[in-house]
């Protein structure tokens, strides 16, 4: 009657998901660790676009960063030390629908697990990529990291760190398939949620190097960076990441850069001065490799019966 | 004519009815005698013989041509019933050139008597230093007593093709199919569906080196033998398949969708067969960018609730041991398949050894119970890959099935599996989880708990390597651990209590010597035993599948024996050699097992010789034992 359907229903939101549903156990980091703003960009996004938690898939390897699991109310996976990539890739695999968020640090990714770090970028999986970056290694008390400045003082260079340091955005941007390649400080939340919201969204692998301050074994590091923004880069396109006026009057030094330009983003990241922060690539054309790994998901047990019968037929005498 | 070809008629003479035949094609690597061999294999199968086909390969890809260390080749096993393995010295070969048959008069693949075809090109060979070669070999290998016919078998090929080193092997087909009184029709049909992805004048030029072949032999060769088929087999269907072969069929037929591998020698023809035919059931080979993110692949997409498979051998599981032990800690299913090799190290890569046991068992730091089994014949390769992904799901643990390399290329027809869906795996359970359930609900009688699987509405948890708690908690503390220990190594108790005693082959009721063997060596302990049994010594065997956790009842059984040895194929010290005492002798892996669990004093015998055990040897072995244990009575 009055012109509606009889199968008309109204749109309700059946289950909706606030702050409180992304929360796992309390968070054990060192007072002032900014892993703590990390985990709490994360849950904001995931509350933001209502991902359900138990389609949430937070992957880490072993380091302060990959404790991030155990913080969120989603599936986790707290694997080994530099695995994360392939354990969270192998997750992605057969279920794709499954939302992937991976944690690992520099130690984990840069050092360890470099060659899935490599690969996972050629993969380009539909999943988000954290570096946690404080330059050090933190749950094994202050030993040199890959990207350890040179002349940083640790327990394994108590001289100083005798080779300048690696240079992850370079070695990102040089592989092929490469999709999406930001970085970020961990000072800037406005910044760092507009960022993680936007390699969240990005088809494919959303890297993103969160350069985060560890007070407790690099405070000189990140206090160098906080107290001088003129050392900051912020990068900012008509076809980037929406800015925040705050962000802008945090970080004057300012420059134009198109993400779609893969050899100007080369250009920003080598620069060794200053600290981009932003988007710096981003191709949301490139191959996904669970659409080719996810091939044959929806075979019925009949046709996957018929299939295994005629590879038989193949060998019967 | 005829007579030039005829080195020694007096092996001639007629058609010859033989119980059972060995014949074996060696030639320089990359000339096609494995295909020819595969081929001839596969045709006495369907004309209904029992076979079994092992290739020699040489460990290069391009060995020197004309070297004993390039022989690459096959030997085929016919027989008028079920062969189990290579067997002893080869009755017939066909060989390419003279030099590869050293490296096989060297492993002992001849007898006196042995007839051996050989290409006589090589007598007229431009080099002089060939022609010295090649006439120096003839006249040895007649002082050591082989038959040899020096047959034209390149110039009648160049008949038909300009190159005939890449047809010779069909030539040589044909003529086996003449010696053996193999139906041409089947061997053309055969010929034609190995090329069916070549061009049509490629197919022809095949099947007329075939014919050629075949008349060859009917008009210059005076002999012929007759290997009777098996008694007729009924309704029953049968296929015929390598083990690499069976272990993707295997990984089809129980329902997992995805393999992730990286190439190793012996195991990567496995994910070769499957990248062929995988997506016809929608599956997915994963070739990954090493050992370590093969597994963790795997180990991933089995914890989101799609049971994976890995495919490798030694090298390969040993650096995958952190992962394998991850999948115990954080009890996640899992199916690693490990074709072993030669070893320590990059070892003997093409070759069989079992060396690779209690690195399954034991070979992660920290106490890391798993399930490990063993195929024991082709056919248990593919059934045991449905098993092991049976007990994985159940056990929520890793299984490690053991082939080797002599499974992987052996060739053997068995009965063609009927498969049905409840050996598919069924869709990922994605139904609400009661959250009030913890992650690791553990039965503290079995050890067993279910698992909550991403999807599931309340079902979250965040698996850790670290030790835990049954909620999933990191737990430093001393309780946790030690429970958590227990759970996980209860399951292998609760899984060995389902478990049925092994069965002896010989005499159930005792004597005086009782072998003990798992994988591939089935077949050539059995028939050793049968041999000395058949002389009257009272000798029996046991073949183990389950070696974690073992089979049970062994105590006993082993008890009804005088003395018990187990026969492997991988190191032990040879008791008489130097410096070697009763206390400081290192043993074979399967009876250092069987030592420390039965604390029963278990001899050994094993070497590591890179072929596989044949039955002779076994034999010798076994009759040598019984004189020693004779000699201390």
């Amino acid at each position: 009657m009055f012109g509606m359907k009889a199968d008309w229903s109204l749109e309700v939101f059946e289950r909706y998901f606030t702050i409180g549903d992304y929360a796992g156990g309390e968070a054990r980091w060192c007072p002032g660790c900014g892993d703590h703003g990390i985990l709490t960009a994360v849950q904001k996004i995931l509350r933001d676009e209502q991902v359900p938690p138990e389609r949430t898939v937070a992957v880490s390897g072993i380091g302060c960063s990959s404790r991030m699991p155990h913080y969120l109310g989603t599936f986790g996976f707290h694997g080994l030390h530099g695995r994360a990539l392939p354990i969270a890739c192998g997750i992605k695999s057969r279920r794709p629908e499954l939302d992937v968020w991976v944690a690992t640090g520099d130690g984990d990714c840069f050092s360890i697990g470099t060659a899935h770090w490599i690969h996972a970028i050629r993969y380009n999986m539909d999943m988000t990529l954290m570096v946690f970056d404080n330059g050090v290694y933190g749950l094994t008390k202050a030993q040199t990291s890959p990207t350890s400045p040179l002349g940083f003082k640790t327990n394994t260079h108590p001289g100083g760190a005798i080779l300048p340091p690696h240079n992850p955005l370079t070695v990102t941007l040089g592989i092929t398939n490469a999709s999406f390649v930001a970085q970020v400080v961990d000072w800037s939340p406005p910044l760092m949620y507009e960022v993680l919201k936007a390699a969240h969204r990005h088809r494919g692998t959303g890297f993103v190097r969160i350069i985060q301050r560890c007070p407790v074994y690099a405070d000189s590091l990140s206090k160098a960076m906080q107290s001088d923004p003129s050392k900051v880069l912020l990068l900012h396109h008509e076809k980037g990441i929406p800015i925040d006026p705050a962000v802008k009057r945090q970080f004057p030094n300012q420059i134009e850069h198109d993400p779609s330009n893969l050899s100007a983003a080369r250009d920003v990241a080598q620069n060794d001065t200053l600290i981009p922060v932003g988007l710096l690539y981003q191709n949301p054309d490139a191959i996904c490799y669970e659409t080719l790994s996810s091939q044959g998901i929806e075979f019925t047990t009949k046709r996957r019966l018929a299939g295994l019968n005629a590879a038989l037929d193949r060998f019967t005498i | 004519m005829e007579e030039k070809y005829q080195a020694d008629s007096s092996a001639a003479g007629g058609v010859q009815t033989v119980p059972e035949h060995i014949v074996e094609i060696v030639s320089d690597s990359g000339e096609g005698a494995q295909k020819a061999g595969q081929t001839f294999g596969s045709v006495s199968a369907k004309m209904g013989n029992g076979v079994w086909t092992v290739e020699i390969i040489p460990a290069e890809i391009k060995p020197p041509a004309r070297s004993p260390a390039g022989a690459s080749g096959i030997r085929i096993r016919l027989g008028s019933g079920y062969v189990t393995n290579m067997g002893d010295e080869a009755d017939l070969v066909v060989a390419f050139n003279e030099q590869v048959l050293y490296s096989r008069i060297a492993n002992g693949a001849y007898k006196a008597g042995t007839t051996v075809l050989l290409e006589s090109k090589w007598k007229d060979d431009p080099a002089a230093e060939i022609q010295a070669q090649y006439s120096r070999a003839v006249g040895e290998f007649r002082d050591n007593g082989l038959i040899v016919h020096e047959l034209p078998m390149d110039q009648a090929c160049r008949e038909i093709t300009p190159n005939p080193r890449v047809g010779k092997n069909m030539f040589v087909l044909g003529m086996l199919c003449h010696l053996y009184a193999r139906d041409l029709e089947i061997a053309k049909k055969e010929v034609a569906a190995t090329f069916a992805r070549k061009r049509q004048e490629v197919i022809d030029l095949n099947l007329r080196l075939l014919q050629a072949g075949h008349d060859f032999s009917r008009d210059n060769l005076g002999f012929q033998f007759q290997v009777s088929p098996l008694a007729q087999q009924g309704e029953q269907r049968y296929i015929v398949t390598n083990g690499n072969t069976a272990l993707g069929l295997g990984v089809m037929a129980s329902g997992m969708e995805l393999v992730s591998m990286y190439p190793i020698t012996p195991a990567t023809s496995a994910s070769h067969y499957l990248a062929d035919v995988y997506h016809d059931v929608g599956g997915f080979v994963h070739q990954a960018e090493d050992e370590i993110a093969a597994v963790g692949f795997a180990i991933g997409s089995s914890f989101a609730g799609k049971t994976a498979c890995t495919i490798t051998s030694g090298p390969g599981l040993a650096l995958k041991t952190e992962m394998v032990a991850l999948a115990v800690m954080a009890e996640i299913p899992l199916v690693l398949c490990v074709v072993q090799r030669g070893g320590p190290s990059t070892g003997l890569p093409t070759k069989v050894e079992q060396g690779d046991l209690l690195a399954s068992i034991y070979g992660e730091p920290g106490d890391a119970p798993k399930v490990v089994v063993a195929a024991a014949t082709i056919e248990e390769c593919l059934h045991f890959v449905i098993m092991s992904r049976r007990l994985a799901e159940t056990f929520r643990t890793p299984v490690i099935l053991l082939t080797d390399a002599n499974l992987a290329t052996g060739v053997q027809p068995y009965p063609r599996p009927e498969p049905s869906a409840d050996w598919l795996a069924p869709p990922i359970d994605q139904t609400d989880w009661d959250p009030t359930v913890p992650p690791y609900d553990w039965d503290e009688e079995t050890g067993l708990s279910p698992r909550p699987i991403p999807g599931m509405v309340g079902g979250h948890y965040v698996l850790t390597g670290l030790a835990h708690t049954n909620e999933s908690k990191v737990a430093y503390d001393s309780n946790s651990n030690q429970l958590g220990c227990n759970m996980r190594s209860r399951k292998l108790a609760a899984l060995a209590g389902t478990l049925k005693p092994p069965k002896v082959y010989g005499d159930d009721q005792g004597g005086d010597l009782l072998i003990v063997g798992w994988g591939s060596t089935l077949g050539a302990i059995e028939e050793a035993v049968d041999r000395a049994r058949a002389q009257g010594h009272r000798v029996s065997s046991l073949h183990l599948r389950f070696l974690s956790p073992l089979e049970p009842g062994l105590k006993e059984i082993f008890g009804r024996f005088k003395r018990i040895m187990t026969v492997e194929i991988n190191y032990s010290d040879d008791p008489s050699a130097p410096l070697i005492t009763p206390e400081n002798r290192r043993y074979s892996q399967l009876s250092i097992l069987l030592r420390a669990q039965t604390l029963i004093d278990i001899d050994c015998w094993s070497v590591v010789l890179g072929h596989p055990l044949q039955p002779g040897m076994i034999h010798r072995v076994l009759v040598e034992k019984l004189a020693a244990m004779e000699g201390q009575n």
